[in-house]
């Protein structure tokens, strides 16, 4: 197995991608909004768009070399490619489909995707997480030293969803490549990537684990990507440690982290804790409000109150007995608010 | 309310003003379309019923027998046959280029592509004397080579071609830009190099409106006229094809004319019905 590493340069519309990674025996995904330049990675490893300069190289093996121009064909380059909508061949079969990419192990995958029974069928008549195990199982048909996936349960209704993201982790564990997957959902990230890469505007803001990007997100950006609460305030720092940030909103908010002048409190839904009543204690850190809504997420309610979300588990949310349109105290650690710099 | 509601809109149209008008109007209309919907069919079908009125139709195989008939049938065939496999053999790759690469002066090459579309026949007639005949462009490097071009077979196989070409590269072009680049792009992922990607995935998902295009260009060849008659001459079992027979038998033989005439109508027929087939095909496929 070897590593994957990218460093490249790319004009796109409004901004320059620029980009640089090394991926080795891991599934690394890139998170960003649409039009970051995610795909355009994907499509620059895969060799279907030129990138401006930089390299691209698996192992010692240039596939990119703007210096020494060397630009292999997408054809010469082992990746296989899981395109968005899959591009299934519409006018072949699923297994013509899977023999496309190489015809040595077409029963294999067949059996290995549980797609056998489907082998004489045409793409139109399969459903989308039949196609999504189709499109895997012809792009590792050419046993590829680079798996990419260009978001990868988009196309999925709600349903399949949870169970093709069940599969697919069980996959890339199994298959052990190095692998980038490109999606615009945290959740998907953190379910099947070992590392995640926020991409804004062509940049890489952030590379780490999920919990690396919750425990300390680079910016305001990959609080709000990964479902953290954002407050808005001026910090001023204490002499005894820690800072108190006097909130745009109205109210004051401790932490434990120290910082002066215009910054984001940043607190995730489930750090914070909800009680009914105005029942504030003057504890720091506790805010009142009316919940405006009560929403289930399997075993859990996300609970939103003024500018916060909480999350709770749904039993206690029923034993402190709370109610859409009451008047209910959030609170959370002064710990568990981080503070981010905002550059002016 | 329920009932009220039918009532109001019962009443509605005495309410607008002028209404009886409105319903001549409107009857005036649709008598008048009903007029030129006539008129227009009649005027079309009428050609086609009196050729076929003209002529008792048990003689029209004796007819079609007469050798001038059966020198004509085999010099369509043949020229005919060799056009549309030079139109399919340099137009398929033409089009090909010109639907997937972006170039500077592509928009130009489509329009010389498309000319001989809108060019009068006879234009394309001269055109082809001027740059093949014996005192043309290549005129004497041809006769150099010992190759003479007028009035040959071979110049009713150029004019065919020059003329019929342009309803196929049309359609072809078409056909290559509908073919999903997503499609094309995981082909090359897969391993396949530009021509297995041709063979393999570009050209089976074009090839119905291919087949549609070469179906308008084949028709055309048959139907070549103006360009043959001028480049080409009009000599029996040399250069006289089926249309070129007709309008010589107008004089000699008016039933041969009309027997050839009913040929062609059911040629054009089965061509049109072929034509309109694959596409509905393709629609729903």
């Amino acid at each position: 197995m070897e590593r994957l590493d990218l460093a490249i340069v790319s004009a796109l519309r409004t901004f320059e991608l620029d980009v640089e990674l090394s991926i080795g025996r891991e599934t690394l995904a890139l998170v960003g909004p649409s039009g970051a330049g995610k795909t355009t990675v994907l499509r620059a490893i895969a060799g279907l768009r030129r990138p401006d300069r930089g390299r691209i190289a698996l192992g010692d093996r240039a596939w990119f070399d703007a210096k020494a121009r060397v630009d292999l064909p997408p054809e010469r380059r082992s990746v296989g490619l899981v395109f968005q909508e899959y591009a299934l061949f519409p006018h072949l079969t699923v297994r013509a489909n899977v023999a496309f990419g190489g015809a040595t192990r077409v029963d294999e995958l067949l059996e290995r995707f549980g797609i056998g029974r489907l082998a004489d069928v045409k793409p139109a008549h399969l459903s989308g997480g039949e196609r999504q195990r189709v499109a895997l199982a012809r792009a590792l048909a050419r046993d590829p030293a680079v798996l990419l996936l260009d978001e990868p349960l988009a196309a999925l209704d709600a349903h399949t969803r949870a169970v093709v993201r069940g599969e697919l982790q069980d996959l890339l564990d199994e298959l052990g490549l190095p692998s980038l997957l490109v999606t615009h959902d945290f959740s998907d990230a953190a379910a099947l990537a070992d590392r995640i890469g926020v991409v804004i505007d062509g940049r890489l803001r952030q590379l780490g684990s999920a919990d690396e990007l919750i425990e300390r997100p680079a910016d305001a950006f990959v609080v709000s990507l990964t479902g953290g609460n954002l407050l808005t305030g001026t910090a001023r720092s204490l002499r005894g440690g820690g800072s108190e940030v006097a909130l745009d909103a109205g109210g004051v908010v401790c932490s434990d982290e120290r910082a002066d002048g215009r910054v984001s409190v940043a607190v995730y839904p489930w750090e914070i804790t909800v009680r009914p009543g105005n029942g504030a204690t003057g504890a720091p850190n506790e805010i009142v409000a009316p919940i405006a809504s009560l929403t289930p997420t399997g075993g859990r309610v996300r609970v939103r109150m003024g500018p916060l979300t909480a999350e709770c588990a749904s039993d206690d949310v029923e034993r402190v007995g709370l109610r859409r349109g009451e008047p209910a105290t959030a609170s959370f650690a002064p710990a568990d608010a981080r503070l981010i710099a905002i550059s002016a | 309310m329920a009932v009220e509601i039918p009532e109001m809109s019962r009443r509605a149209p005495a309410a607008v003003p002028h209404g009886g008008g409105a319903r001549a109007g409107r009857a005036g209309l649709a008598a008048m379309m009903a007029l030129c919907v006539g008129v227009a069919l009649t005027f079309l079908a009428l050609p086609i019923v009196a050729l076929f009125a003209e002529v008792p139709l048990g003689s029209v195989p004796d007819l079609l027998g007469d050798p001038v008939v059966r020198r004509a049938l085999e010099v369509t065939a043949r020229t005919n046959a060799v056009a549309n496999g030079l139109i399919l053999a340099f137009g398929t790759p033409l089009a090909y280029v010109l639907a997937t690469r972006r170039f500077r002066g592509r928009a130009l090459v489509v329009t010389l592509v498309e000319l001989p579309l809108v060019l009068p026949p006879a234009v394309a007639g001269i055109g082809l004397l001027a740059a093949f005949g014996a005192n043309g462009l290549f005129g004497d490097d041809l006769s150099k080579a010992g190759i003479f071009l007028p009035f040959s077979e071979w110049a009713v196989v150029l004019a065919v071609t020059f003329v019929a070409s342009p309803f196929y590269i049309r359609q072809a072009i078409a056909a290559f830009e509908g073919v999903d680049p997503t499609l094309t792009a995981a082909a090359r992922t897969l391993g396949a190099g530009p021509v297995r990607t041709f063979w393999r995935v570009s050209l089976p998902l074009a090839a119905a409106a291919l087949v549609a295009g070469w179906v308008l260009a084949f028709a055309r060849g048959v139907g070549e006229f103006g360009a043959t008659i001028v480049f080409a001459g009009n000599v029996q079992g040399k250069t006289q094809t089926l249309t070129l027979a007709v309008y010589e038998q107008l004089d000699a033989n008016f039933d041969v004319a009309l027997a050839i005439g009913i040929l062609l109508v059911v040629l054009s027929a089965a061509v049109l019905l072929t034509y309109k087939l694959i596409v509905s095909w393709r629609d729903s496929t």
